[in-house]
């Protein structure tokens, strides 16, 4: 569904990503975990062509969008719920999902807000609510149901669990389960390896812009090398 | 009282003018973060359309009131419009990315080289259009003094307000609007849920360009006199009445406007007309030195 080819990310004079390979198959949970700093966000926005990556191609579906400028992109099915949540913060709740339907027609808008607040009910209780003051795992939810309505079959998801309370970060990737098991192909990236890893299919290790290691989510929870770099570190 | 109620009059009036200006600067700041001085230009350009409409109108004999006020303002609105929007194209665009002081310098370059088109355009001298819109009404008298509300004063409060009120509804509840608000919370973010950020900026131009056309036609038919200068002042208090209001806030815009009118229209009236620009700016280095957010564009606290 999405294959990332040998790219190669700069800001400035700083390269990011060092030769990225990757890809994703329909219908799977893929993730990327690293540590703070290794490329994993960038990786996310390169996907959306901002920055652009220098070398190297992003193909979706058959169809290189390397070039194709970030609104474009939405419109093919992929949406990004973005480091730092990136909540309209003088938008209410409900402006922000409106947002997020942008590239659709509106004609299910509807439907598509109704499955929004029955996979997150907080969100329908705080629909008049301003973003900015929402709790740091309100606006989590607010993410994903922004990127939600635009009805994405891919959906990238960019360190969800962040500072949010344990017991938050489990209903997070439950949910991140129930949009997968509706059909939407989601690629996560995490620092939080061991949830990351128990939900997905497949896993990506990438440190310093490279990717080091990939695997089935089991088998690279299994491994002493990551359980020592990621796990054991108090993750 | 009277003569209260009728610098309160000829206040309103001219704060409706500024406060139009004053969204154009307010709502571009908003959205690029940059005070756009060429502005005061584009609003001198919609006078000077405005005046050439008119004459253009009255060569082929067109004599209706109604009619001629309305082709004015969609002839100005139309014009300087496409102003707005090359300006932004050819100026401000292909410096999106650079530093911010680049962008001002070329705003200031914009603004300049402006008014010296339209001063080699259509000469320096100043022009004079006979009143469009004459009579009045006395409301009361007192002790001899007549408290005068003029017809064109009744129609740039009420055009003023209709605008206004028509431009917070399309910025607060139109699909458009909520582009235009996006694109000034998270431009990155606005792009990822599918806006084009190019064109609503654009957009944001041009919508500006319009309202600031309107109070250059208003000014023309209130003052009955144009030329390629008006704009360096007009600009420069339209600026600190968004200030005043708190830059980026549209209603603040439009309050700042209306104060920084009253304030002129009271200024001259009870103390020395000579000083009246001066009472203004002293608010705009009060403004800045005290409350630097502005009536209205108080920050909201974010949780993160």
């Amino acid at each position: 569904m999405l294959k990332i080819e040998g790219v190669h990310t700069f800001y400035g004079q700083i390269e990011a990503l060092k030769g990225v390979d990757l890809h994703i198959k329909q219908g799977e949970i893929v993730t990327l975990i690293g540590a703070n700093g290794a490329g994993k966000s960038t990786l996310l926005m390169t996907v959306f062509g901002n920055p652009k990556c220098r070398q190297g191609r992003v193909v979706y579906e058959g169809q290189d969008i390397t070039g194709v400028p970030a609104h474009e992109i939405v419109r093919l099915g992929i949406a990004q719920s973005p480091e730092g949540r990136r909540i309209f913060p003088r938008m209410t709740v409900y402006e922000n999902l409106q947002m997020g339907a942008l590239p659709t027609d509106g004609s299910t808008f509807e439907e598509d807000i109704r499955e929004v607040f029955d996979l997150f009910p907080r969100l329908e209780e705080r629909r008049n609510q301003r973003g900015g003051t929402l709790s740091g795992g309100e606006q989590q939810m607010l993410a994903i149901g922004r990127a939600m309505m635009s009805k994405p079959r891919l959906l990238l998801l960019d360190e969800p669990s962040l500072g949010l309370a344990p017991l938050v970060v489990r209903q997070i990737f439950d949910i991140i389960k129930k949009i997968n098991e509706k059909g939407v192909t989601v690629f996560l990236v995490e620092q939080n390896a061991f949830h990351a890893l128990k939900l997905a299919h497949r896993g990506y290790v990438m440190v310093n812009g490279v990717i080091t290691m990939t695997g089935p989510g089991q088998e690279l929870l299994a491994n002493p090398e990551i359980r020592a770099a990621y796990l054991e570190g108090g993750h | 009282m009277a003569y209260f109620i009728q610098q309160l009059i000829n206040g309103l009036t001219l704060g409706a003018i500024y406060g139009l200006i004053a969204i154009g600067y307010t709502m571009v700041y908003g959205i690029i973060g940059m005070i756009n001085f060429a502005h005061g230009e584009i609003y001198m350009i919609g006078a000077f359309i405005s005046v050439i409409t008119f004459l253009v109108l009255q060569s082929v004999g067109m004599g209706f009131v109604p009619l001629v006020l309305v082709v004015m303002l969609i002839a100005s609105m139309l014009f300087t419009s496409v102003y707005g929007w090359t300006i932004e194209r050819i100026a401000y665009r292909p410096l999106r990315r650079a530093p911010r002081l680049a962008a001002l310098i070329s705003a200031i370059g914009m603004s300049i080289a402006l008014q010296n088109y339209v001063q080699l355009t259509q000469g320096a001298r100043v022009k004079a259009l006979a009143p469009i819109i004459s009579g009045g009404m006395t409301l009361f008298e007192q002790n001899g003094f007549e408290v005068r509300l003029s017809y064109l004063q009744i129609f740039i409060i009420i055009l003023t307000m209709a605008l206004m009120a028509g431009f917070s509804y399309l910025i607060d509840r139109t699909p458009l609007g909520r582009q235009q608000r996006a694109c000034e919370q998270d431009r990155t973010m606005a792009a990822l849920v599918g806006v084009n950020v190019d064109r609503t900026i654009s957009t944001t131009f041009v919508m500006g360009a319009a309202l600031a056309a309107v109070a250059g036609m208003m000014v023309t038919l209130y003052y009955g006199v144009v030329d390629f200068f008006i704009g360096f002042l007009a600009g420069v208090k339209a600026f600190t009445a968004a200030v005043l209001g708190g830059i980026g806030s549209l209603p603040g815009a439009m309050l700042g406007g209306l104060l920084i009118g009253l304030i002129e229209a009271f200024w001259s009236a009870y103390f020395t007309i000579e000083y009246k620009d001066v009472a203004t700016f002293s608010i705009l280095v009060l403004v800045l030195i005290f409350r630097p957010t502005g009536l209205l564009g108080k920050p909201e606290i974010e949780k993160v």
